[in-house]
């Protein structure tokens, strides 16, 4: 893929203490692409999610956000979806409302791009309930809702469905899918390989918080991949 | 124990206007000092949970340590700035209410701040990461976790106003029990055990008491009511 990185990781290390989380990635993240990252548990999913949101630093090597081919770009406008939304004690509406003024967006347009947004994820009749009350697919429709009103560049998803019933977990992908395909670039990691199946355009396979693997979808699932892909790939897959 | 018993109620059955004066004091003073308490000890609370700066675990240490501080250490304190001859004894407001007021505030605001900052280190492990990654500065944060962690904060005032109604040796040094201006629950409680009229000592602690339960019983409600709230919503 060419044209303007959203993100450039180069030779990126993070450590917490003494462990190392992620250790000499090299990524360039590009508009409109659909990453997905997969591995096991502890394999730096979460870590270089968050590094790419800039929640978290790097301990080594570089990243930069917002370059282009051309040269310098602004930041990209990102927002992150985790897998359990905390979401405050305070009604739906005022949930997407807070985040809308946390990120300075002008008084006059948060109503508007609130309820905007909540339709979008068909909570619109739950406006005024707490949010604490919802289910978990509708909480997580709701985190979506407030990422998305904050009209980003690129959306993170941390395994936005794991803990989700299959009826709440088709919703969330379809609304995953519909989103991406306005152009916003989605980064998601998952356990789930037929869910980076269906959504993503590339994926990327991390283990100890290196990465080992870095294809389009087609070539992931098709390919001859390094040995502990391969047999990552088969114990998620066992008809392969 | 019997007739305190039935010297407080008799007290409270006959409104007698003294002890209602007392009373009211004594909620005016340790209200007041919670206010201002909780100005300042939900700030730094707030503050030293979400700041990271050099030095911060000497603070928190000091702050810790400042939980043991004896009323009568703070009284002291706060009698050497407000007399004549201290830094603040042009103001001349040592021995009336207004004192007492700034030493109960100085004696709630480690407490306030030490439970506060508890609080919102609890609450940044469940959402911090996710108001930051919204565009949350650290104090706007912190803020927005008090205000999700209310009922935790109303506890944590509850706290501080028993801490600060039930002290005693702070408020004597710098309002001097003053009969009719100064005099609050508990010096009257110090005064009446000093002349040995010891049911009307026991009956004020009855008072005092009650008192104290009724403010619970008022933030219980108020607790209960907003569960009912969430419960109806779901």
């Amino acid at each position: 893929m060419t044209g303007a990185a959203l993100v450039t990781l180069t030779d990126a290390g993070v450590r917490f203490g003494r462990v190392q989380a992620l250790r000499g990635i090299n990524l360039r993240l590009h508009r409109g692409e659909r990453l997905a990252l997969v591995g096991a548990n502890g394999s730096g999913k979460t870590s270089l999610l968050r590094l790419l949101h800039g929640l978290q630093a790097c301990s080594s090597g570089t990243a930069v956000y917002g370059t282009g081919g051309a040269g310098p770009a602004p930041a990209p406008v990102a927002a992150m979806v985790f897998q359990h939304p905390f979401l405050l004690h305070l009604s739906v509406r005022s949930n997407v409302l807070l985040a809308l003024w946390l990120r300075g967006v002008p008084r006059a347009q948060r109503a508007a791009r609130c309820d905007e947004a909540l339709r979008r994820v068909g909570l619109q009749d739950l406006a005024q309930r707490a949010a604490r009350a919802l289910s978990g697919g509708q909480q997580q429709r709701l985190s979506l809702a407030r990422a998305w009103a904050l009209r980003p560049d690129v959306l993170y998803l941390d395994e936005p469905t794991a803990s989700l019933d299959p009826s709440a977990k088709r919703e969330v992908e379809a609304l995953i899918d519909s989103i991406a395909a306005e152009g916003v670039t989605v980064v998601m990691s998952t356990h789930n390989l037929g869910q980076a199946k269906r959504l993503a355009t590339r994926v990327l396979y991390l283990e100890g918080g290196r990465l080992v693997v870095d294809l389009p979808v087609d070539r992931f699932f098709n390919d001859a991949l390094p040995t502990e892909a391969a047999q990552f790939l088969k114990g998620e897959l066992p008809w392969r | 124990m019997t007739d305190s018993f039935g010297l407080a109620l008799s007290l409270v059955w006959h409104a007698d206007a003294a002890l209602l004066q007392v009373v009211a004091l004594s909620l005016r003073v340790s209200g007041l000092a919670c206010l201002m308490g909780a100005l300042l000890g939900l700030w730094l609370g707030t503050w030293l949970a979400v700041a990271r700066f050099p030095g911060q675990a000497v603070v928190v240490w000091l702050l810790n340590t400042l939980l043991a501080l004896p009323s009568v250490v703070v009284g002291l304190l706060v009698y050497l700035l407000l007399s004549r001859a201290g830094p603040l004894g042009s103001l001349g407001i040592l021995f009336t209410p207004t004192a007492m007021v700034i030493a109960q505030s100085v004696l709630v605001v480690p407490l306030m701040a030490a439970l506060t900052r508890r609080l919102v280190l609890d609450a940044l492990e469940d959402g911090g990461d996710q108001l930051r990654s919204l565009g949350a500065s650290p104090m706007q944060t912190g803020a927005l976790l008090l205000v999700h962690e209310r009922l935790g904060v109303l506890t944590i005032v509850l706290t501080a106003f028993g801490r600060a109604i039930a002290e005693v040796g702070a408020v004597m040094i710098v309002g001097g029990n003053i009969d009719g201006v100064t005099r609050v629950m508990t010096t009257s409680i110090a005064l009446e055990t000093s002349k040995g009229d010891l049911p009307l000592a026991l009956a004020l602690g009855l008072l005092l008491l009650g008192v104290v339960a009724l403010v619970n019983l008022l933030i219980a409600a108020m607790q209960g009511r907003t569960a009912l709230r969430g419960a109806a919503w779901a």
